[in-house]
């Protein structure tokens, strides 16, 4: 009989074990903290320095100026979507969400998040690209306190030695590139992998000659496209690009294997790493001289999940509130390298970091990634780096490139 | 597998343990060795249907729903019937995947299995050192894939990767191959990853293989004759074939489902050149958040895996019986 009761046991303990599991899996940062009205769980990915520092120190400030205290969990970035999910299948979504731009309207779609309009929180000020990707069907989820993007860094060293100035149209980035390649020294890199950097590397070219992520198939989409075939196939772009994530670009330029590349800002700490590289940053070149250039925008936006505690959640929308006000978003630009997303607070981040002046100057006309398609844009993106791919290497044509990937 | 043995073993082990019980009397008791029986089997039962049997349901069941984001939210995932296998099986993209799947698997199978063989018989004579190299060929078993993924994009880089400057070093040779962003070169370049990978597997499980036919045979065969290739052929080969079996039926379910080694290599691409049933099924699910269109691929895949094996089984037991 004992030696039944132990079996009995056993299968009891192992029945229970996928509920123990559940709760370890729900419980992690929740549990009796959770249950502290004076307690806010802050879920974000900025798990590495810089950002990982200074937004501890801005959750801190916050957290003391709202009165509550702050348990922060950070996850690293591609994790951060799956976790979301899994939270909110098994209702345990923290107080305060951080999210990547681009994802907000995906996550509001599922009605997880609160509407901020609720709470009294209004737009005014903001850049209206970000404005758009943090709105989901007419209402406010999200506020984003600092944004980035992409310009054109160029090695000044190989600049001077060739004579040559920054190019600011296509045809002066195809001859400057050009120009600049000799040996193993390509004119330009940049990213045209078989992801969303390569997406969001393409954006510019595309947006600002008028192309639209509605309908790739255009004449518009198909000359931007046919920019980088020309980079590519007239040997000034190394081939690897579509292989090379943005990271990879960056060690391309930091060795001097390429005279120019398409970047962001968050490079700067490991572009120092080589002190020999002195660079300079200009706006990616426009497709005619003056034309404006339209870049999409990075930066995370911050929500408030729906927790079903009213009362946290008030809280929570004013530490949201709290993170976005003016001297934060300052504060958050130069410590992190970012740009404020109210223009009339770019030249107060630019004085103290000059470098971000190209960043700074896009601020009043990026365009937000899901402004026209919503939780449809991944469809789309993956349409975009598909046709980019094969019009590069896959032995297409750019028009039949995009018309192959728009009808899926 | 292993799981499946110990389920077999431990309903093994009650039936023996019942049986001489059972025999003499019967009545109360009978139902008590019953109960038994039924308690040991349980254990295993309830991991198999709670690890194996879930998801498999689980998985099955989202191939026909309308599985997105938000239905971790509200729990609502509508039924669509085949809409997800239409849209899938139509995609641009599919053909390609499925072929590239193919291929991949029989590449892949066809180099570990060969080299590893070849390896295994070659470490059958035993000479100084041996054992130190043998576990050498083990190391890429023990490296993280992912860590192993990013130093052979860095040996195969076109511009800068080691293979190429050392191809650039030897006489008459003038080209810099195009390793990974070549859509011709690129699944050749994943599938030598995926040997390199594989070998120590196929290498262990042979040479244990291998250490388990008498030396007598070899002895015997050599009086007759047989040495070298013609006792491979006829003393080895026939003897091996168990293990062969074996290799070749886990070998083809692993490298079917094999995702780690081109996501980190390539991605899917250039240009999906290296994209896999596998591959599409993770991009569909975790990039396109399309949890039910991942879910379709991810069955269409375990359906092949399954054909596959039972074909082979079947063939092999008709081979054992003749």
């Amino acid at each position: 009989m004992a030696r039944r009761g132990t079996v009995r046991a056993g299968i009891a303990a192992l029945a229970l074990l996928p509920l123990a599991l559940g709760a370890c899996g729900g419980g992690s940062g929740g549990g009796t903290a959770s249950g502290d009205p004076n307690t806010l769980r802050v879920l974000d990915y900025h798990n590495d320095d810089p950002n990982k520092t200074v937004w501890q120190g801005l959750l801190e400030d916050c957290g003391t100026e709202v009165g509550v205290t702050i348990e922060r969990e950070s996850v690293p970035g591609e994790t951060l979507i799956s976790k979301v999910l899994q939270q909110s299948s098994s209702r345990t979504l923290p107080d305060v969400l951080m999210l990547d731009n681009p994802d907000l309207q995906q996550i509001a779609a599922t009605g997880a998040l609160a509407p901020l309009g609720d709470y009294g929180i209004t737009t005014e000020g903001y850049a209206e690209g970000v404005v758009d990707a943090s709105t989901y069907e007419g209402e406010l989820y999200g506020l984003q306190p600092v944004t980035n993007t992409i310009a054109l860094f160029y090695n000044e060293a190989i600049f001077e030695a060739a004579g040559l100035q920054p190019p600011t149209t296509w045809d002066e980035l195809r001859t400057t590139a050009q120009a600049l390649t000799q040996g193993d020294q390509y004119g330009v890199a940049f990213s045209a992998m078989n992801s969303f950097e390569g997406t969001w590397q393409f954006l510019p070219f595309m947006w600002s000659n008028g192309g639209d992520e509605r309908d790739i198939a255009t004449s518009e989409t198909a000359e931007a496209l046919q920019l980088w075939v020309d980079l590519v196939s007239s040997g000034a772009a190394s081939k690897s690009v579509v292989t090379w994530g943005q990271a990879d670009v960056a060690d391309q330029f930091k060795a001097g294997n390429a005279a120019m590349m398409v970047n962001g800002p968050w490079n700067f700490g490991s572009l120092a790493e080589n002190p020999d590289l002195d660079y300079g940053i200009v706006p990616i070149p426009a497709p005619t001289a003056g034309a404006p250039v339209v870049s999409p925008f990075g930066g995370e936006t911050w929500t408030v999940p729906r927790t079903g505690d009213e009362e946290k959640q008030a809280k929570a929308a004013e530490f949201v509130q709290c993170l976005n006000s003016d001297e934060n978003m300052v504060a958050a630009a130069v410590g992190t390298n970012t740009v404020p997303t109210k223009p009339e607070l770019t030249d107060e981040a630019v004085a103290q970091v000059p470098a971000l002046e190209s960043f700074a100057e896009q601020v009043p006309d990026l365009r937000s990634r899901t402004g026209q398609l919503g939780e449809e844009w991944p469809d789309a993106a993956t349409k975009i780096y598909t046709a980019v791919q094969n019009a590069l290497v896959g032995g297409m044509t750019p028009e039949d490139a995009l018309r192959q990937a728009q009808d899926g | 597998m292993a799981d499946v043995h110990a389920a077999e073993r431990a309903a093994g082990r009650a039936k023996g343990a019942g049986a001489p019980v059972s025999a003499p009397r019967r009545g109360g008791r009978n139902l008590r060795t019953r109960l038994v029986e039924v308690a040991f089997l349980a254990p295993a039962v309830a991991y198999l249907l709670l690890f194996f049997g879930y998801p498999v349901v689980k998985n099955i069941v989202m191939g026909f729903q309308a599985y997105t984001t938000s239905t971790f939210y509200t729990g609502e995932a509508p039924w669509v019937g085949l809409d997800n296998y239409t849209a899938v099986l139509s995609s641009a993209v599919f053909d390609r995947a499925l072929l590239n799947t193919v291929l991949f698997t029989a590449g892949s199978i066809v180099g570990q299995f060969v080299l590893g063989l070849a390896i295994a018989v070659f470490f059958r004579r035993r000479f100084p050192l041996s054992g130190f190299l043998r576990s050498l060929i083990l190391l890429p078993w023990l490296i993280p894939m992912i860590a192993a993924t990013a130093v052979w994009r860095w040996i195969l880089d076109t511009d800068n990767g080691v293979l190429n400057r050392l191809l650039t070093l030897l006489p008459f040779v003038e080209v810099r191959p195009d390793w990974l962003t070549s859509t011709t070169l690129a699944l050749v370049a994943v599938i030598g990853v995926n040997i390199w990978l594989g070998i120590p597997f196929n290498m262990t499980i042979l040479y244990g293989g291998l250490q388990e036919i008498p030396d007598e045979l070899y002895e015997a065969g050599a009086l007759d004759g047989a040495t070298g290739w013609r006792a491979f052929r006829h003393i080895t080969w026939p003897m091996l074939r168990p293990v062969v079996t074996v290799v070749l039926v886990l070998g083809v379910v692993y490298t079917l489902k094999v995702l780690d080694v081109i996501l980190g290599l390539t991605n899917g691409g250039p240009a999906n050149s290296t994209q896999t049933i596998a591959t599409l099924s993770y991009a569909v699910s975790f990039r396109q958040f399309d949890f039910g269109q991942g879910a379709a691929l991810g069955n269409i895949l375990v359906l092949l895996s399954l054909a596959f094996a039972v074909v082979y089984l079947r063939m092999n037991r008709r081979a054992v019986d003749e």
